[in-house]
């Protein structure tokens, strides 16, 4: 049975799949085209389909994630206006790094690597230091209120003591000078156009971590980044006719329920889980990433598919797991409601 | 789909983007309709009430 020239089975998968990246999408700011790709790549798409579809995808459910979280007063513009200046630059000197590489022929190599480093790395990072609660261990969900000292990383405090005028003041209180958030920004589109990826899992710990901004705005004003680097990357793909509607339209259809799923659990979830379910994505990712770079270079195509499987599992699991803590959260506020209505 | 699968060049891509655009909004628009409607039933029913 067909719609629109499609099979039915395939749009139900697609929509289906979007569920579930829409619900990482919308919990962490990051994870679209990190697990569309491969997966379409793994389909039978080409190369070109995969990716720009993919990016198309992700612009569409970035749009709805970031609606989402400026309802919740999740999204600084001021900040992420910043954020694309310093990033924009920061790419195209990346870009300049990859091309000086590809000319020596080391491109390849030295950009896997880093890769997995970097993702396998601030998901070590991130684990550990949420699990051993540097971060105070307190849950910040109020985007406007003053956030508590003990809950800035140390580093993100030693950059907002460098009181280099124009100051700024971002949500949650926090006050920075304009250019350390130029130079955050710089250097996290530096390391995204070294390494040819979307950013979200560098620039989300970037903006918490460094700036110092509470997790919730982290993520809502990362995803309002990605609408323009999302918009623009697509559409220039979509100029030479990669983008594939029959793939974008369901997978959007699907990821629009889970976005809205996951930007509100970004409220109930305690912001130490937010950071260990990220670093576990991160580390799962990154083995990925290395199995699949192990398969194309002992030409073995069955690790694509081992690949696939490991990234599919690791957003069902913490997807399972965001789900099943946001219940647990609205039952403990049912259960606390209740003692204090007895007493 | 639609016939629009491979349309190319810059009027093209701006066909397609626009209209992941416009379906991205009128998604979010249902979508919270949907949450309006369905969302304290749902709250509620997570709850155990």
């Amino acid at each position: 049975m067909e719609l629109f020239g499609v099979a039915v089975t395939l749009l139900l998968t697609f929509a289906g799949f979007g569920v579930l990246i829409g619900l990482l999408f919308g919990f962490f700011g990051m994870g679209g085209s990190f697990l569309v790709t491969p997966a379409l790549l793994v389909m039978g798409y080409p190369t070109d389909v995969a990716v720009a579809s993919g990016l198309a995808f992700v612009f569409g459910t970035s749009v709805i994630a970031t609606l989402k979280h400026r309802d919740l007063g999740q999204v600084d513009y001021k900040l992420g206006v910043l954020m694309i200046a310093g990033t924009t630059a920061g790419i195209e000197v990346g870009k300049m790094g990859l091309h000086w590489l590809q000319d020596i022929g080391l491109a390849d190599t030295v950009v896997s690597v880093a890769y997995v480093a970097l993702l396998g790395g601030i998901g070590v990072f991130i684990t550990y230091t949420a699990l051993k609660g540097d971060g105070g261990g307190g849950v910040s969900h109020d985007a406007d209120g003053e956030v508590d000292a003990d809950d800035i990383p140390d580093i993100a405090k030693k950059i907002q003591s460098y009181r280099v005028p124009p100051m700024m003041k971002l949500r949650g209180g926090v006050r920075v000078s304009l250019w350390m958030i130029l130079i955050v920004a710089f250097f996290t589109g530096l390391l995204s156009g070294f390494l040819g990826v979307g950013g979200g899992f560098i620039r989300m710990p970037a903006l918490f971590y460094l700036i110092g901004v509470p997790v919730p705005v982290a993520v809502g004003t990362d995803l309002f980044e990605i609408v323009f680097s999302g918009g623009i990357g697509s559409f220039l793909y979509a100029i030479d006719g990669a983008v594939d509607f029959a793939i974008v339209a369901p997978l959007l259809a699907g990821s629009a329920g889970g976005a809205r799923l996951g930007a509100a659990a970004t409220s109930l979830v305690d912001e130490d889980d937010i950071k260990v379910y990220f670093g576990v994505m991160l580390l799962l990712g990154a083995i990925a990433v290395a199995v699949r770079k192990i398969g194309g270079v002992i030409e073995m195509p069955v690790l694509d598919t081992v690949a696939l499987a490991i990234i599919i599992g690791a957003a069902l699991l913490v997807s399972g797991a965001v789900v099943v803590s946001s219940v647990r959260e609205l039952r403990t506020e049912r259960a606390e409601s209740t003692v204090q209505t007895a007493d | 789909m639609f016939g629009i699968e491979t349309a190319s060049g810059p009027e093209g891509a701006a066909l397609i983007i626009g209209l992941v655009l416009v379906e991205a909004l009128i998604l979010y628009v249902g979508y919270g309709a949907l949450e309006r409607l369905l969302g304290p039933t749902l709250t509620r029913i997570l709850r155990g009430e």
